[in-house]
């Protein structure tokens, strides 16, 4: 049960202001913060109250209060933080308030209006974070005015209470499933439908223009939906959701006149065979706003000349990613159509049956895209074919050839001249070699992602340790690294937190199981440790191998700034997961699989859950009782145990565990497989 | 170490793959490629198989799961779900380009790059609330997908009968046609169909398996009380096909 208390200082605030008749000048009041500001409510005698869990640690958030509020943390600037402690699950907070309470007085109306038009400059989520706890008009004015709405967890916030506090929005990001989702862990059917949002903001927001969800369900009636509702859509992006198929997109087609942005990015895109519709021919005959089509993940053919009509026809049009049913030889020919391209993603890059193709041909085409600065695709690369591209190697800033089974000998004469490479994404086919070439040739490297050709534990893997001190040695930029590989060593990882010391997220996945330094042997304590220890930027780090208690020692005593960890078969008892919740104070995601944690481990975070967007832990040691215990003690928060079948429901063990924040409750669309506690 | 058995198929090489290599590709998909291999979960408490069907996965399983406790690092052979964590289509598209490039070196045919794709097909069971998609490339027989069909649908066919143990079994039983494959779920049976190319909706089991999996479009696993009516079994399309 929540309890509502006006606390001392917030009601003395309240009436101090209403007091005031003069002036624009006013003191700015003293915060009564906690963990949990967003959920701020307005009682009916229109004082601030606090919500507070029951029995809940006050001290503690006292503490926190009188900390918290410092003039950098208002600006925004501490690192990772608003007031609002980092990324939230939406901005919630309005449930006291059924009604527009009565006009307030006319000073302070101008004074509201003054604020708004201030307040549309602050485009920064957190920012507005920030701005809209200040009292009660800066509330107000703040939700007048902002125009994006960035909502981390689609349950914990439910579309209404978002609709009735921001009356003005024209975009929404809206994330939904957490990032396991991706690894076939969660049951299908478990939830994050997108037609309960689309359905509120139809009403409410008939002028949006942008939606971008990353792992929701969308069907093809909420795209047709989505199309009808709003005529001055513009913008669609879709990061790993699932639901449609080209049946949607053909609507979004014809529908959206105003389309600027299409973008499909790592969807499963799921057409039953008879049912594939050509919607790239439903885009309307005339000239089109389009600036960007990406539909690399949309696998079923594509009608040619239809797309390249498209094209011809989009002058806008500057990024253009296809599938990999796109032959080498129709590449060129989109490419001669769109010439000022500045993203391609190249399909195949294969000649089709019967293109006969050669490398000068190709290469000319590349000499005429002058504006390229990222190329991905090379779905079927056929290596010969790759050099094509070197005219426009040294304009790159982002390179994707993470689909492109080439050596280190294909990859050098390309790599070597890409010296403005940003971003780099590559198979480890190309091997310690390769990377030993990209150290050298980019040397303002600031992503590097390395994937596995093999992706299974035993595979033989042709990147190691020796890779890895490469790139930190001739890559000292390097901000974000995700690196799979077979072999590691701790000294490695040391080097690399010595040389590259802007690390913002280091995501290491040896993909044996609980696999040692190969040449000490020993844990890969050291080589985390030292991560967290001397990259002081870190805000996301994976960790794998043979880990102990200690590493997570380490990360709690140094990764402060931690806001998202990843941990799979490590650690060997309850201590790893306490010191984890009590030292990382930044943490808000937090992903869990087949570690030897239980109830006691999970216990010792119920001072932070309402601080973190989730917690994620499957095949540990939980069990029902000890999981229940956490949803006692905290009403705020959805506890889910998911299972592969209903009768792992009852049994004591819980399998998976997912809990998040949230101000609505459990759910009301729960499967038949997920138990909320 | 574990037994002999699966030694050679999991020593996977990068190499440009030689004769031996459509096999590996083969091992590759099966293993790394697919949404829901049920066969891969670790929890393998469901002993369902009648005796004579289980030998050879049963022999298989065991050969999974002979991991010796004591050893440190323990490297069980069979996979973990979702580990390495790479989103499935990526496994699946570089199954692809090892399977066209081997195959191109033996018989250039765009047949064996679209047999080498997933083979995803939808599988609804009567009753149940959620369809489910199975891939069947990562099946080698009838009872590997029987096994895995029992997972996926035991959980609705117990809901609300925790406390009995009646679970799923498999059952041979004759139809008028020959030897049918049945799902016994809680002493009713069910009967698993499929949907082919012509849309006729046939008997699963009739087939050979690589004939099964290249014509099947949907799965349906229907009550046995509602077969009656179905399309005449393949042997006999064939058979009046002439």
């Amino acid at each position: 049960m929540l309890r509502l208390r006006a606390t001392a200082t917030a009601r003395q605030h309240w009436h101090g202001e209403r007091d005031q008749a003069t002036g624009p000048t006013r003191t700015c009041p003293s915060l009564e913060h906690s963990p949990l500001t967003e959920f701020w409510s307005l009682k009916s005698d229109r004082s601030m109250a606090r919500v507070e869990e029951t029995g809940g640690d006050r001290e503690e958030n006292k503490e926190e209060e009188t900390s918290w509020w410092s003039p950098e943390a208002v600006e925004g600037g501490r690192v990772g933080e608003g007031p609002s402690r980092g990324s939230r699950g939406g901005r919630g907070g309005d449930g006291g308030r059924p009604d527009t309470p009565p006009p307030p007085p006319y000073s302070d109306q101008v004074l509201e209006n003054v604020l708004e038009n201030v307040l549309q400059f602050l485009v920064c989520r957190r920012d507005r974070n920030a701005a809209s706890l200040v009292c009660r008009s800066w509330y107000r004015a703040e939700a007048q005015t902002r125009r994006e709405l960035s909502v981390g967890n689609c349950y914990a916030v439910s579309p209404a209470r978002v609709v009735r506090r921001f009356r003005c929005a024209r975009a929404l990001v809206l994330k939904g499933r957490p990032r396991f989702a991706d690894f076939n862990l969660f049951p299908l059917g478990w939830g994050a439908r997108f037609s309960p949002w689309l359905a509120a903001m139809a009403t409410a927001y008939p002028w949006l223009e942008r939606v971008c969800l990353k792992r929701m369900t969308v069907s093809d009636s909420d795209l047709a939906f989505l199309a009808r509702s709003f005529p001055s859509f513009r913008d669609l992006t879709l990061i790993c959701c699932d639901g449609f198929g080209t049946a949607g997109l053909a609507v979004i087609a014809v529908l959206c006149r105003n389309l600027r942005i299409l973008d499909l990015i790592e969807n499963d895109v799921e057409d039953e065979e008879e049912e594939v519709i050509d919607w790239i021919s439903r885009f309307p005959e005339t000239t089109t706003s389009l600036e960007s089509l990406s539909f690399e993940c949309v696998n079923c053919p594509v009608n040619f000349s239809a797309l390249e009509a498209l094209v011809a026809r989009s002058p806008s049009l500057r990024r253009l990613r296809v599938n990999q049913n796109v032959s080498l030889g129709q590449l060129r020919r989109l490419m001669a159509r769109a010439p000022h391209l500045t993203h391609l993603g190249t399909g195949s890059f294969r000649p089709g049956i019967a293109e006969d193709l050669n490398v000068a041909d190709l290469e000319q085409a590349f000499v005429s895209s002058k504006s390229l600065i990222c190329l991905s695709g090379f779905r079927e690369v056929a290596p010969e074919h790759l050099p094509a591209i070197l005219p426009v190697c040294a304009n790159l800033v982002s390179l994707n050839l993470s689909y492109a089974v080439i050596t280190a000998e294909q990859l050098k004469p390309v790599i070597l001249k890409c010296n403005n490479l940003r971003t780099f994404w590559v198979l480890d086919t190309v091997g310690d070699e390769g990377l030993l070439a990209v150290a050298k040739a980019c040397k303002n490297l600031h992503e590097l992602r390395v994937f596995p050709f093999e992706a299974t534990e035993d595979s033989e893997g042709s990147v190691s340790d020796v890779g890895l001190v490469a790139i930190s040695n001739g890559c000292r930029k390097l901000q974000s690294i995700l690196f799979f590989c077979q072999r590691m060593t701790n000294s490695a990882v040391v080097a690399m937190s010595k040389n590259c010391q802007d690390l913002v997220v280091f995501r290491l996945c040896i993909m044996g199981r609980h696999r040692p330094d190969h040449i000490t042997r020993e844990p890969m304590d050291e080589g985390f440790g030292a991560i967290v220890m001397n990259c002081k930027k870190l805000t996301r780090l994976a960790v794998s191998g043979l880990l102990t208690d200690k590493v997570f020692k380490y990360i709690a005593t140094h990764g402060k700034s931690i806001r998202t960890l990843s941990v799979a078969f490590a650690g060997d008892s309850d201590l790893s997961l306490k010191y984890v919740l009590e030292g990382c104070h930044s943490l808000q995601k937090l992903e869990i699989r087949d570690s030897p944690f239980g109830d006691v481990g999970l216990l010792s975070g119920i001072h932070h859950y309402y601080n973190m967007r989730f917690l994620w832990m499957s095949s540990c040691m939980l069990t029902l009782s000890g999981c229940k215990e956490v949803a006692q003690k905290m009403p705020n928060l959805v506890v889910e145990v998911i299972g592969d079948r209903p009768k792992d429901l009852d049994s004591d063990t819980v399998e998976k565990l997912y809990l998040y924040r949230s101000l609505e409750g459990p759910r009301d669309d729960v499967p038949l497989f997920v138990n909320i506690l | 170490m574990a037994s002999g058995l699966m030694l050679e198929e999991t020593e996977l090489r990068l190499g440009l793959p030689g004769g031996g290599a459509g096999e590996l590709a083969e091992v590759a998909v099966i293993r790394s490629s697919g949404k829901r291999g049920f066969l891969e979960t670790i929890d393998l408490k469901l002993k369902l198989q009648t005796p004579a069907e289980s030998k050879e996965s049963e022999s298989t399983e065991q050969g999974n799961k002979a991991t010796d406790p004591h050893e440190k690092p323990p490297a069980p052979k069979e996979q973990a779900v979702g580990w390495p964590p790479v989103r499935s289509f990526r496994k699946n598209i570089l199954n692809v380009q090892q399977q066209s490039e081997s195959k191109n070196k033996e018989e250039q045919s765009d047949k064996a790059a679209a047999a080498a794709a997933a083979a995803f097909v939808k599988v609804s069971m009567d009753g149940a609330p959620y369809l489910r998609k199975v891939d069947l490339k990562t099946y080698k027989s009838y009872q590997e997908l029987s096994t895995a069909l029992q997972k996926m649908f035991s959980s609705f066919a117990t809901s609300g009968n925790y406390g009995s143990e009646q679970g799923v079994s498999v059952r041979d039983f004759m139809n008028g046609a020959g030897k049918v494959t049945a799902l016994v779920i809680n002493g009713s049976e069910y009967v698993t169909t499929y949907e082919d190319k012509d849309g006729d909706w046939m008997l699963v089991g009739d087939v050979p398996w690589e004939m099964f999996v290249d014509s099947c479009k949907r799965l349906r696993v229907m009550k046995g009380s509602e077969v009656v009516g179905l399309a005449p079994t393949a042997m006999e399309k064939r058979k009046n096909r002439g």
